[in-house]
């Protein structure tokens, strides 16, 4: 299938919208009408087609744009891509799996050919065509690592496992959920997530530690995250958190359905071969609200979602000073019918 | 506004001699030379004869002589924090297997000084430490990444940047320091004024 990339920005004038039929993909990340912490991961296996998980490294219409944005990122910010020195093999794990996914996915679009170490990567959005020497740092413009990743979209970070914990040693991270690599690279798995509320309390990261622990090779999992983003803004991070920070007091009754975004993060974890590192993506993607309601009974679920959000949680995602005015603004598309178990639209 | 219980936050479980280490290196700072007289007092002198000690004065008193008093093997007092780093890395860099390495002082004090060993291949597990001294933190703010010294309020103002920064209980070891974000972003100009929270 030949995906017609869109041309758009997720700054300034903001010009990202949804095409009908990337609406209906979504990965809308509520399976019923509320929401609280669990380990919700499940196998990383291909879905139906027309879905997010038609592909298991997911590749849409934003995705040259997406790029872009990363681009003008990575030039602000250089320290938003790093690699712990002892993260080279993992760095050539991530470039073969992301390599090796995008072109078994998306042919008409990526190719690889490999002849021993010799390796040749196509890629017809961004138009590269590069020769390198699998191995050999030096035949490629960047590290392998953020070689990549300035061509894949989602978040990335490569975690070690040793001592029985996962450590946050690389990442590519330009896309967040108001999280610093910068300032939580090397920390452990109960370290990175130590400001998340209510979660420790339950014991989900006790549960999704072990779990990750014994992770398989060739047994990738998922699990759907979420937050909500003022403007279809991608660099929600931290470092940048004074310049959008204040887009969050500028939502009225008025702009609810063009200006607030759901974000849904597609997390898959993949064990490397030969590093036995962890890959973690994380895959963003926004909806506006006028587009989440054109899927009925995504406006009714969302609805009662907000509506009944645990306060800690609120506050958390930083949804305080809007919340109130878009349940408001959703409950016109929530006639109070049942809706049916699952994502999926119906 | 802080929340607390976050899991990063260091939890500093006292100095604790290993009587089986061969050799033992304490840096201290300050009010930190108390917790080793503490140990002195706990489990016997016998370890002072294999004990290096690298210290700084901090605050009112200078516990210099009280540490030469204890006789141990070494005793080398620094001016300020950066030499003692300086010298510590030294000491590392020839400290032979096994010895144990212990630290007591303010809390930026002793990430800093876990900072050094752990650039020189200790294990963070391995460090014996304990706080003692004023509750004052360092903090990077996550904005200009400016690493600001010796807060005391909260909000404190970046010493660089000049934001205005809520002190998290989010810390980084590789930074030594806790993370500060703009506390009046989503309205500038609306901070509450500094309260001293750690005195």
């Amino acid at each position: 299938m030949n995906i017609k990339f869109r041309q758009e920005t997720f700054r300034g004038d903001f010009t990202f919208a949804n095409s009908p039929d990337t609406i209906r993909r979504f990965p809308f990340p509520f399976n019923e009408d509320s929401y609280m912490y669990s380990v919700n991961m499940e196998p990383h296996v291909k879905g139906a087609p027309g879905t997010a998980f038609d592909s298991l490294i997911d590749v849409d219409e934003h995705y040259i744009s997406e790029m872009h944005d990363r681009a003008l990122v990575l030039k602000e910010d250089p320290l938003r891509c790093q690699a712990l020195p002892h993260m080279m093999t993992s760095q050539w794990d991530t470039l073969e799996l992301l390599m090796e996914q995008q072109a078994a996915g998306y042919p008409e679009h990526f190719s690889l050919a490999r002849d021993g170490d010799n390796w040749r990567w196509i890629n017809k959005p961004i138009g590269i065509d590069q020769k390198f020497v699998f191995g050999d740092a030096s035949t490629l413009p960047q590290e392998p690592f953020e070689y990549i990743t300035r061509q894949a979209q989602g978040d990335f970070c490569i975690v070690d496992q040793r001592n029985n914990n996962l450590w946050m040693d690389a990442g590519m991270v330009t896309t967040q959920a108001d999280w610093s690599l910068d300032f939580d690279i090397g920390m452990n798995f109960m370290e990175w997530h130590g400001p998340v509320p209510l979660a420790h309390q339950l014991g989900v990261f006790e549960r999704a530690l072990k779990f990750l622990l014994n992770l398989q090779q060739g047994k990738p999992v998922r699990r759907l995250n979420w937050t909500m983003t003022i403007n279809p803004r991608l660099d929600t991070s931290p470092e940048n958190y004074h310049k959008w920070g204040p887009d969050r007091a500028t939502v009225t009754p008025e702009n609810v359905g063009s200006k607030v975004h759901l974000r849904c993060e597609l997390q898959s974890l993949w064990r490397l071969p030969r590093s036995n590192a962890i890959l973690f993506v994380i895959r963003c993607y926004l909806i506006k609200m006028e587009e989440l309601v054109t899927v009925p009974k995504w406006g009714r679920r969302f609805h009662r979602v907000l509506r009944d959000l645990p306060p800690e949680l609120v506050d958390y995602k930083g949804l305080t000073r809007y919340r109130p005015t878009t349940v408001e603004w959703l409950s016109i598309y929530d006639d109070g019918k049942p809706t049916s178990s699952g994502i999926f639209p119906d | 506004m802080l929340v607390v219980g976050i899991k990063s936050r260091p939890v500093y479980s006292g100095l604790a001699i290993d009587t089986h280490a061969p050799r033992h290196l304490f840096a201290l700072e300050g009010e930190g030379a108390m917790a080793l007289a503490d140990q002195v007092a706990a489990v016997g002198r016998d370890f002072l004869a294999t004990s290096e000690i690298l210290y700084v004065a901090r605050g009112a008193e200078n516990h210099a002589a009280a540490l030469a008093e204890l006789k141990p093997f070494d005793l080398w007092t620094a001016p300020t924090i950066p030499i003692l780093l300086y010298r510590l890395k030294a000491t590392l860099i020839s400290a032979k297997m096994g010895a144990r390495f212990y630290v007591s002082g303010t809390e930026g004090f002793i990430g800093q000084a876990m900072q050094v060993a752990i650039e020189n291949g200790i294990d963070f597990n391995s460090i014996r430490t304990e706080h003692r001294g004023s509750m004052a933190r360092r903090v990077q703010c996550v904005h200009c990444k400016g690493v600001t010294d010796n807060v005391t309020t909260q909000p404190c103002t970046c010493s660089h940047c000049g934001l205005t920064l809520l002190v998290r209980d989010h810390y980084s070891r590789r930074i030594a320091a806790f993370q500060g974000v703009c506390i009046d972003a989503e309205e500038p100009g609306t901070a509450p004024a500094p309260e001293v929270l750690f005195p």
